[in-house]
């Protein structure tokens, strides 16, 4: 077992729920403040967003902030020199697009993330059926692959998705990209196709955007990923202290 | 025929050309793409579905177009040509192939909206005229700097019916409409079908799409037979995403003619490009060091796409196939001499072909060499935009 999964497991069995923020990482010259921001107000896992220049996942919000950390010159090797000063005792997981592992070099971009502290990935455009050489680079790196199950994914597919699932399995809340929320959406239907397939902790994400939801959400799953609200504060100039004080928020919630 | 499927056969169910293809997808849309594949085989099998597709071609589209030999040019040139005239087909280009068999494809599963993307225009004006013929709903996606460079197009598929939305994410081109075009798609799957206009994206797409615009070279192969031309020594088409050219090759694939294809200079993923994944593919891209998407920049807004479909990406590694990029500078004058001799104004896409061969003429290609230009287009679209080049160059 991936140690990532060993400990999401264990935050589950004290009976907590676990919170997950999600950053852009390079957005601003101090996002890892924003990091420690947030983990001093109680998040259990922080999710690092490598910028790509076509976030086929990713609504306006994420786009944006993707756009902004490439211009300011963001890649792989200057988020693993920022993370290089950062301490804190969460584990920290990264989420991108394949083409910037594959570009890197798959054996190449597994080893850079264990290097910079990161025991996870969540590579939403890399099905099972195309991973194989992702999955081997980050077995033999400690780096746990993270994947996804979607409303629309059958039965039969969520069962093959858990087997190969490592860390958490990401259930996502909607059929939607992220940042878009108009009602709870259906994480609780898509934990319990999880649940019957498999014991992985399941988290929900994908337009959690409000404390509320983020409460609901944590009654059915194991843990909540929370991203576009927390990079829109950014984007509209929040400091360490105001992430500190939202996310602070959305811990009340679950707690 | 027993060679036929030797080249440019069915890619399997992974959908991999070699080291390309595949389906690189969230797994929203994996089912979608599993529906898909098992709707296409399904129907591109059925005869019933097959007749309707070429009845709809033939009456609709103006199927089969005619071949034309380029008599004047091929004097000058001391090589012979023949034009394979797509640009005679509704709606000005080969596009009206490939929607009118994904169209049908909608309705036989079920469903009552359609969405696209669009560079040109080209794609998104036959898919709105497809989806009014068979009263489909219409949405199209079209980069922002493209609705500018293209208004007119904009105002053709908006008198058809369809809704266009400008997409100003990114470098707002092509490659921008085709992002948001995947994440609307992902919030509709239940009723709509994405229109893909290449052979890209993610499989089925870029066979299928091949397999429906094959009746270019299929309908080419016979007509040089009864032109007395038999097989032509090369085929050649301009490549953005790859359609006009993978459909006239299939025609060719197993004969000795030389595949060529022609790409814009700004965005030649072969020429400049390096393996990647994009748009539920991997294929060739324009990418820095960091894996980040280039933009390309033509001055035809259809080439303006930073890779190319996997199999020609397939096709170039095995060498059955070989592609060359064209300079902007090279395009307009290419275009000038179509319109003068022949009677024909291209497309600036197909430009870039007939650029290939006014300067390949007696060198890649031998004197007395016969070729097959895949006209894949029409100028109509172009001319404003050619005018201001041409008073800006004066």
């Amino acid at each position: 077992m991936t140690s990532l999964e060993k400990r999401l497991r264990e935050i589950r069995a004290s009976g907590r729920k676990a919170l997950v923020p999600y950053f852009v990482a390079g957005l601003t010259p101090d996002w890892i403040t924003h990091v420690e921001a947030a983990v001093l107000a109680g998040a259990d896992a922080v999710e690092i967003g490598i910028p790509f220049s076509d976030p086929m996942m990713d609504g306006v919000v994420i786009q944006e902030a993707a756009m902004r950390a490439l211009d300011a010159g963001t890649n792989l090797d200057s988020i693993s020199m920022d993370l290089s000063a950062l301490s804190v005792s969460v584990p920290l997981i990264a989420m991108t697009y394949y083409n910037i592992f594959h570009h890197y070099g798959v054996e190449r971009a597994a080893g850079k993330l264990q290097a910079s502290g990161i025991s996870g990935a969540i590579v939403p455009d890399l099905p099972i059926e195309e991973g194989g050489e992702w999955f081997s680079a980050c077995a033999a790196h400690d780096v746990a692959t993270i994947l996804l199950v979607a409303p629309s994914t059958p039965q039969g597919r969520v069962e093959t998705i858990t087997t190969a699932c490592q860390g958490f399995c990401y259930a996502t809340a909607r059929m939607a990209v992220t940042g878009r929320s108009s009602d709870g959406g259906d994480g609780a239907r898509v934990v319990d196709r999880i649940r019957a397939s498999s014991d992985i902790p399941a988290y929900i994400g994908i337009g959690v955007t409000t404390p509320s939801q983020a409460h609901d959400a944590s009654v059915a799953g194991d843990g909540v990923i929370v991203g576009s609200v927390l990079v829109q504060a950014i984007l509209d100039g929040a400091s360490a202290p105001d992430i500190e004080h939202i996310v602070r928020q959305f811990r009340l919630a679950i707690d | 025929m027993s060679t036929e499927r030797e080249f440019m056969a069915a890619p399997g169910t992974l959908g991999h050309f070699g080291a390309y293809g595949g389906r690189f997808v969230p797994e929203a849309l994996m089912p979608a793409c599993l529906e898909l594949e098992t709707a296409f085989i399904d129907a591109w099998a059925d005869p019933t579905f097959t007749e309707r597709y070429r009845t709809v071609l033939r009456e609709f589209a103006g199927r089969p177009t005619p071949v034309t030999p380029l008599r004047r040019l091929s004097a000058q040139l001391g090589i012979e040509i023949f034009a394979k005239r797509e640009d005679l087909a509704h709606t000005g280009s080969h596009k009206i192939n490939n929607v009118i068999g994904q169209t049908l494809l909608t309705k036989r599963m079920g469903k009552r909206r359609v969405i696209a993307e669009t560079g040109a225009g080209q794609h998104g004006v036959a898919t709105a005229t497809a989806c009014a013929q068979m009263g489909l709903e219409c949405t199209v996606f079209m980069g922002e700097i493209d609705t500018e460079r293209q208004a007119l197009n904009v105002f053709r598929m908006e008198l058809l019916g369809a809704t266009v939305v400008p997409v100003t994410s990114g470098s707002r081109t092509l490659k921008d409409a085709v992002n948001e075009a995947m994440r609307e798609w992902v919030t509709c799957v239940e009723d709509t079908h994405y229109c893909l206009g290449s052979v890209m994206g993610p499989h089925p797409f870029p066979w299928m799409v091949r397999e429906m615009q094959s009746i270019i070279g299929h309908e080419a192969f016979q007509q040089m037979i009864d032109l007395g031309a038999s097989t032509p020594d090369l085929v050649v088409a301009c490549v953005g995403g790859g359609s006009n050219a993978a459909g006239v090759f299939a025609g060719f694939a197993n004969t000795s003619a030389r595949l060529v294809g022609v790409e814009a200079a700004g965005g030649s993923a072969v020429g400049k490009g390096s393996p990647g994944v994009l748009h539920g593919m991997r294929s060739l891209l324009m990418q820095d060091e960091f894996g980040q998407i280039e933009e390309a920049y033509s001055i035809s807004a259809g080439l303006d796409y930073p890779g190319i479909g996997p199999e020609h990406a397939y096709l170039a590694d095995i060498g059955r196939a070989e592609y060359f990029a064209i300079a902007d500078e090279e395009v307009i004058g290419a275009l000038e001499v179509l319109s003068l001799t022949e009677g024909i104004i291209p497309a600036l896409e197909t430009a870039h072909a007939v650029a290939w061969i006014l300067k390949e003429a007696g060198r890649e290609i031998p004197l007395g060499s016969k070729v097959l230009l895949n006209l894949s287009g029409r100028g109509d679209k172009d001319v404003a935009q050619v005018r201001e080049m041409l008073r800006g160059q004066q």
